[in-house]
């Protein structure tokens, strides 16, 4: 299952995960992650087929609960976080850039 | 003895004999903080709780710490990132609200690895933690701080989270009794989140009967956690009154055939010669090697993590890179500044194993080798009460020591399969190696087993009887 992971693919998740990473770092990376994933070839040695995928360990059911409106917190409070805001809302730099 | 090396037991006894008062007690805990605070290093944050309460509840003016990814309303909550810098929670974690109501003093946040991704604290983006048994060690993590404030008797008890091994095995580095409960049994509101189907909130204490007390008040049913479960709360304390006579433990024989320091080794060969003694009946039994379990958790965990860490742009809370920004850059320099290497990497990683092309196999493949280690565990716990094994390879490791990604990860070998399968586990101290410092033995329960595990727990200590109280702090 494992191929090796080249550097571009590293920039491509790089891009997917919204990080931004030096190429110093980049290298690095596509050698560790390389070993990682090397290391994650071990599972190949168990047949699974047939076998069906755990998600959760324990028996979990929906969770349903009735439609009723509950105390919950105060804008302000949420707002006291923002790294900006504008009346009550959170203010973000733009979406679009001038020449768009 | 000086109070702040008392468990709650015993502080618990003074206060209600009136021998102590709670503001002494609470003098006594700051007094320890403020003198050995400097060496250790074990919060990040300390709040200026002096509340003293008349009424008689569990926990009633027993001062605790918490880990730092755990909500605590108003109080800066890092998860050891700078993508938190500042972040104050407008609620409490239902743990914190359990604690309070219990009556506990809650005096302060605990270091951690960022975002609980480590084994020795040191990926906290703010401070080193020292071992208190060696400052110049780790003190194991990710919950380090809390395990740390244990050992050093900052706080007779703290909370952590145990993702793969983030509470036993700093327990097992710092001498003192960590606790990871079966998946769900402990409401994860408010905890921020880092592998949703693995982590698990537990308490540290300096004996198992504590252990116990805090499960007692920290275990239930939530309706704030969808994955809690219900179910029927003990009173764990119960479980202490019987010892292990007739009960049959399992050597899981994969185990003990890894790469083990010796000395660890041949400690816990001896625990399991005692508990024969005592009655228990031990044997060897087949259990899938745990390195399946370990190469399956680096897929499920940094998936999840990916997925939960996305929720940190800088839009909401926490850190907004500051350079002229647009919003796609915002959100990619805010997370490239506010996040530490090894979270990167694992957000990578995560990222990769999820992408299209790759999901079946590594996410599905992960998730079927979850099933069989799940299946392993059910079948061997038809004929077995517990599983014993050490709880790490070695003992604690030297400060910065250069480790490679997949070498950091192997501390958790013995400690990830039960987050696999969430199952319950407890380190307990089980003696010293001979450079001094403390060994851990795990047990391993089926799920909802936490009774056997502290009911075993306890025999053990009895028997063993150690003196856990780190030399190195006097003052």
């Amino acid at each position: 299952m494992t191929k090796e992971i080249s550097k571009k693919e590293v920039e491509k998740i790089c891009d997917l995960s919204n990080l931004e990473v030096d190429d110093k770092e980049k290298n690095k990376f596509t050698e560790e992650l390389g070993d990682i994933l090397d290391y994650i070839e071990k599972l190949n040695q168990l047949d699974t087929s047939g076998v069906k995928p755990t998600a959760y360990p324990v028996k979990l059911r929906n969770v349903l609960r009735k439609d009723n409106v509950e105390e919950s917190i105060e804008k302000e409070e949420v707002l006291k976080n923002a790294p900006d805001k504008v009346e009550d809302q959170f203010k973000v730099p733009p979406i679009m850039n001038e020449e768009d | 003895m000086e109070l702040y090396n008392l468990s709650i037991t015993e502080l618990k006894n003074k206060l209600s004999s009136g021998e102590v008062t709670a503001g002494e007690i609470n003098n006594a805990f700051q007094k320890r903080i403020n003198e050995v605070e400097d060496e250790v290093g074990s919060f990040l944050s300390l709040t200026d709780c002096k509340e003293e309460k008349n009424d008689n509840e569990c926990l009633s003016n027993i001062p605790v710490a918490i880990k730092d990814n755990m909500s605590l309303k108003n109080e800066e909550t890092t998860c050891g990132s700078k993508i938190l810098k500042g972040y104050k929670p407008p609620y409490n974690a239902t743990v914190v609200n359990k604690l309070k109501d219990a009556g506990a003093n809650i005096l302060g946040k605990t270091n951690m690895d960022e975002f609980a991704m480590g084994s020795s604290t040191e990926k906290s983006a703010f401070q080193k933690t020292k071992n208190p048994w060696d400052l110049t060690r780790v003190p194991g993590g990710s919950s380090g701080g809390s395990a740390a404030a244990v050992a050093a008797g900052e706080v007779p008890a703290a909370l952590g989270s145990d993702t793969g091994g983030s509470i036993r095995q700093p327990a097992a580095f710092c001498g003192v009794v960590g606790l990871k409960p079966t998946y769900g049994l402990v409401s994860r509101y408010g905890l921020v989140a880092f592998a949703s189907s693995l982590d698990q909130i537990g308490p540290f204490t300096r004996n198992v009967e504590d252990s116990a007390l805090m499960m007692n008040v920290i275990s239930g049913h939530d309706p704030k956690d969808s994955t809690s479960v219900q179910q029927e709360t003990s009173d764990y304390t119960d479980f202490l009154n019987e010892d292990v006579s007739g009960m049959k433990i399992g050597i899981p024989k994969e185990y003990f055939s890894l790469d083990i320091d010796e000395e660890v080794e041949n400690n816990i060969r001896k625990a399991i010669e005692k508990l024969k003694d005592a009655g228990a009946v031990v044997e060897e039994v087949d259990l899938l090697s745990a390195e399946y379990s370990l190469a399956a958790y680096y897929i499920i965990a940094p998936a999840e993590a990916s997925s939960n860490l996305a929720r940190y742009d800088g839009v909401r809370y926490g850190l907004r890179s500051d350079k002229d920004n647009n919003i796609e850059t915002m959100f990619k320099n805010t997370r490239s500044e506010g996040f530490g290497n090894e979270v990167k990497r694992r957000i990578l990683l995560g990222t990769y194993s999820l992408s299209s092309g790759y999901y079946d196999d590594f996410y599905l493949k992960a998730q079927k080798v979850r099933t069989l280690v799940k299946e392993d565990f059910e079948r061997v716990f038809e004929d077995y009460d517990l599983l014993i094994s050490p709880t790490t390879p070695t003992t604690a490791f030297e400060l910065d020591s250069e480790q490679t990604p997949l070498e950091m990860y192997h501390q958790d070998i013995f400690t990830v399969p039960m987050n696999i399968a969430g199952l319950p586990a407890i380190s307990i101290p089980s003696g010293f190696d001979s450079k001094g410092l403390p060994i851990g033995l795990q047990l391993i329960g089926p799920h909802f087993g936490e009774g056997k595990l502290l009911q075993a727990g306890y025999t053990l200590e009895q028997i063993m009887d150690l003196d856990l109280r780190p030399d190195n702090l006097e003052v």
